[in-house]
C-alpha cells in the first residue's frame, strides 16, 4: 500500500511537470527556441494566486483565473519585446535573451516581493480520501492534480487537431515558410504558442505551490530545469511525450526518494534520462529527423 | 627580426600576438597598480576568480564556438577539477612543503581528473546532436554536482576514508576533505593572481595551438559542414572528442585554481546557474572569438561587483544588459551602421 501511495503521489507531481513540460515542448516545436524564463513565469502565476488570496480575499476560482491572466500576459509580453526581434538570429542568441528574461522576472520579483519563502495557503483544498480502511490515503489535492494535468491533455491535444488556430500551430512547427504562403500568420501563431503555455504555467503554479507549499522568487527554476528534462525525455515538440515524460519523471523521482536516498533522487533522475536517449536519442516519443544533403 | 614581428602580426597570427600581448599587459598593469597606487580589497579578491572564468570561458568556447555543440554542464568538469584539486593539495599537505610545487600538483591533477570525466562523458554526449546534446551535458553537471554534495572524505592515521550519503566517518584525529553538502573546508589558500595568469597563458598556448593545428581545422569543418567533413576522410566523433576532452581539461584546470584560492568550498557553487553564466560569457564574446571571450568575461564578471552600491538592483540591470545587448547584436539597423562606421574609419586600411 505504502507503495501505491508513493506511486500516486509521483503521478501528482509528474502531471505537474507535463503541465510545465507541454509550454516548454510548444514553444520549442513552433519557435525552435529553449525559453529559459518558463520556470519564472511559474513563480509569476504562483505569487499572483498568494496576493490575490492572502490579500485581496478574493475566492479560489477567482485567484487562478487571475493567475493564468496576467501569466499570460507576461508571456506575451515577454514574446512581443524580447524574443520576437531575434527571430531570424542564432539559437544562442535567443538562449542568452531567454536567460537574461529569466534573471529579470526573479530579480523583479525579489524586488517586488522580496527573496522571503512566504507560505502558499491552502486555496484549492484541503482533506482527504481514505480507501481500504484507511490504508491508503490520497489527499484530494492530488487527485484534482492528475484530473486537472488529464483535462489539459484532452482539451490541448483537441485544441491543435480541430482548431483553426490549431491546424496553423502545426502548420508552423513543420515549415514556417510554407505556413506564411498559405496565408498563415506565423507572429499571430507564436504568441498564442506563448499565451497558452503561459497560461498553463500559472495553472502548474497553483498546484505545486499547494503542494509545496513555499513561495519564493527562485521558485521556478528547479521545477523549469525538471519540466524540460521531461518535455525532452518524452520527445521534445510532442505533446504525448510532454505528458508521458513529465508522469515518468515524477513518479522516479518520487520513487527513488521514497526507496533509495532524498540526496540522490536528482541524480538518478538524470542518469535515467541519459539511459533514455542513449537508446532513443529523440526521446521516447520523438519523430527522428533525417538530415538530407 | 622584422620577419619575426612580420609573421606575429600578419593575418593568420593577429589575434594570438594581441590575446597574449593583451592578458600580459593587463597583468603588468594590474601588478603594478598593486605595488604601487594600492588596490581595495574587492578588486584584489575578484583577481583570481575572473582568471577562473576567463578559463572557463575560453574553454566552453571551444566547445560551443569552435566545436559548435553546445554544452550546459561545463560547472561539472570544474567542480571536478576543483574538488580533485583540494583533495590531492589536503593530502601532500605534509609531504610537499612548497606551495608552488604543490599547487602545481594538484591544478595538474584536477585537470586530467576532468580530463578523464570528460573522456568518459564524451562517449554518450557526441552520440547525440542539438538540444539533445546540450540536455546530456546539464543532467551530467547535475549528477556531477549532486555526487560532489553526498562524498565524505577524511584523512586520519589509518589512512584515507569515504563514505557516501551519510558522514559515516570516524576520524581519529586528522581532518576532513570534503564534507558533503559543506564542500571543501579548510583548503590551504595557495592559488594567487600570478598562477591566474600563467594558467591563462597556458590555455591561450593551448587552444591557439589547436585551432591553428590540423585537428582544429578538422573540428571547425566538422561544425561547419558535417557531412562534407566525414566524406573527406574526418572522423566526426574522433574531432569533437578531442575538442570535448582538451576543452574539460581547461575547465578542470578553473575549477581548480577556483577551490585554491578559498578556505571553504560547496559543491553547490558549480550548479547549472555557473554554466550559463559561462556561455553568457562566449556568446557575449562572439562564438569562437578568444579576444572577445577574455573581454566580455572581464567586463561581465565585475560589472555586477561595480554594480553593488545599486544593491538589489544590480541583477536587474544585468539581466537588462544581457538583453538589450542580444537585441542590438542581432538587429539589422545596429549592423549596417556599425557597417558604415568600419568603412569610414578603415577604408584607408582595407585599400591597402
Amino acid at each position: 500500500m505504502t507503495f501505491l501511495t508513493y506511486l500516486i503521489s509521483g503521478l501528482a507531481l509528474g502531471s505537474v511537470y507535463a503541465i510545465i513540460a507541454l509550454g516548454y515542448t510548444m514553444v520549442y516545436g513552433i519557435a525552435k527556441m529553449l525559453n529559459f524564463a518558463h520556470g519564472d513565469i511559474i513563480m509569476a502565476g504562483g505569487y499572483v494566486a498568494f496576493y490575490a488570496f492572502s490579500k485581496f480575499g478574493l475566492p479560489s476560482y477567482l485567484c487562478i483565473i487571475l493567475s493564468i491572466a496576467v501569466s499570460t500576459i507576461i508571456g506575451v509580453i515577454i514574446e512581443r519585446l524580447a524574443y520576437k526581434p531575434l527571430r531570424q538570429a542564432s539559437s544562442l542568441s535567443v538562449l542568452i535573451t531567454a536567460i537574461g528574461v529569466s534573471y529579470f522576472l526573479q530579480n523583479a520579483a525579489q524586488l517586488m516581493f522580496g527573496s522571503d519563502t512566504k507560505i502558499f495557503p491552502a486555496m484549492l483544498t484541503e482533506g482527504s480520501l481514505k480507501m481500504f480502511n484507511g490504508q491508503l490515503t490520497i489527499s484530494y489535492l492530488t487527485i484534482i492534480t492528475i484530473v486537472t494535468c488529464i483535462i489539459i491533455m484532452v482539451g490541448l491535444t483537441a485544441f491543435i487537431n480541430k482548431t483553426k488556430i490549431g491546424k496553423a500551430m502545426r502548420a508552423c512547427a513543420e515549415d514556417k515558410g510554407a505556413a506564411q504562403l498559405m496565408g498563415i500568420n506565423v507572429d499571430t501563431t507564436i504568441s498564442v504558442t506563448f499565451a497558452i503555455g503561459s497560461g498553463l504555467a500559472a495553472i502548474a503554479a497553483v498546484l505545486l505551490c499547494s503542494t509545496y507549499p513555499s513561495l519564493s522568487p527562485t521558485l521556478g527554476s528547479m521545477p523549469g530545469i525538471k519540466a524540460f528534462t521531461a518535455a525532452v525525455f518524452g520527445g521534445i515538440g510532442s505533446i504525448p511525450g510532454a505528458l508521458l515524460g513529465g508522469m515518468l519523471l515524477g513518479v522516479i523521482e518520487n520513487l527513488t526518494k521514497a526507496y533509495i536516498s532524498t540526496q540522490l533522487s536528482d541524480a538518478i533522475v538524470f542518469t535515467v534520462l541519459i539511459i533514455v536517449l542513449l537508446i532513443k536519442p529523440t526521446g521516447l516519443l520523438g519523430k527522428k529527423e533525417n538530415v538530407k544533403v | 627580426m622584422k620577419n619575426i614581428f612580420k609573421n606575429l602580426f600578419s593575418k593568420k597570427n593577429l589575434s594570438r600576438t594581441i590575446s597574449f600581448l593583451m592578458v600580459t599587459l593587463a597583468y603588468i598593469l594590474i601588478e603594478v597598480m598593486m605595488n604601487t597606487v594600492g588596490m581595495s580589497r574587492l578588486f584584489k579578491s575578484l583577481l583570481v576568480p575572473t582568471c577562473c572564468y576567463i578559463i572557463l570561458a575560453l574553454s566552453l568556447n571551444l566547445v560551443v564556438g569552435i566545436s559548435g555543440e553546445l554544452s550546459l554542464g561545463h560547472a561539472g568538469f570544474m567542480a571536478i577539477g576543483a574538488f580533485t584539486a583540494v583533495i590531492v593539495s589536503g593530502l601532500t599537505l605534509t609531504t610537499v612543503t612548497n606551495d608552488i610545487l604543490r599547487l602545481i600538483i594538484s591544478v595538474a591533477a584536477g585537470s586530467i581528473v576532468a580530463g578523464i570525466f570528460g573522456f568518459i562523458i564524451s562517449v554518450p554526449v557526441l552520440k547525440l546532436s542539438g538540444d539533445y546534446l546540450a540536455i546530456v551535458t546539464l543532467a551530467f553537471g547535475q549528477i556531477i554536482k549532486s555526487l560532489i554534495t553526498n562524498i565524505y572524505l577524511g584523512i586520519d592515521s589509518k589512512g584515507l576514508q569515504m563514505s557516501f550519503v551519510t558522514n559515516t566517518l570516524n576520524l581519529e584525529g586528522g581532518k576532513m576533505l570534503l564534507s558533503g553538502p559543506m564542500g571543501a573546508t579548510d583548503t590551504a589558500k595557495i592559488s594567487n593572481f600570478t598562477s591566474g595568469f600563467v594558467m591563462i597563458l597556458i590555455t591561450l598556448f593551448v587552444i591557439y595551438s589547436m585551432i591553428n593545428s590540423k585537428y582544429g581545422r578538422a573540428i571547425m569543418s566538422a561544425r561547419d559542414n558535417r557531412i562534407a567533413a566525414e566524406s573527406i576522410g574526418i572522423s566526426i566523433t574522433r574531432t569533437k572528442t578531442l575538442a570535448f576532452v582538451v576543452s574539460s581539461i581547461l575547465a578542470g584546470m578553473a575549477g581548480a585554481l577556483y577551490a585554491l584560492n578559498y578556505s571553504t568550498l560547496q559543491p553547490a557553487k558549480f550548479d547549472f546557474n555557473t554554466s550559463i553564466l559561462a556561455l553568457v560569457y562566449v556568446v557575449f564574446g562572439g562564438l569562437g572569438n578568444i579576444n572577445g571571450t577574455i573581454i566580455s568575461t572581464t567586463i561581465l564578471y565585475i560589472l555586477p561587483e561595480l554594480l553593488r552600491s545599486l544593491q538589489d538592483y544590480r541583477m536587474l540591470i544585468y539581466a537588462i544588459v544581457l538583453i538589450v545587448v542580444m537585441q542590438l547584436t542581432n538587429s539589422a539597423k545596429v549592423k549596417n551602421y556599425l557597417e558604415k562606421l568600419n568603412k569610414k574609419f578603415f577604408r584607408k586600411g582595407a585599400a591597402e
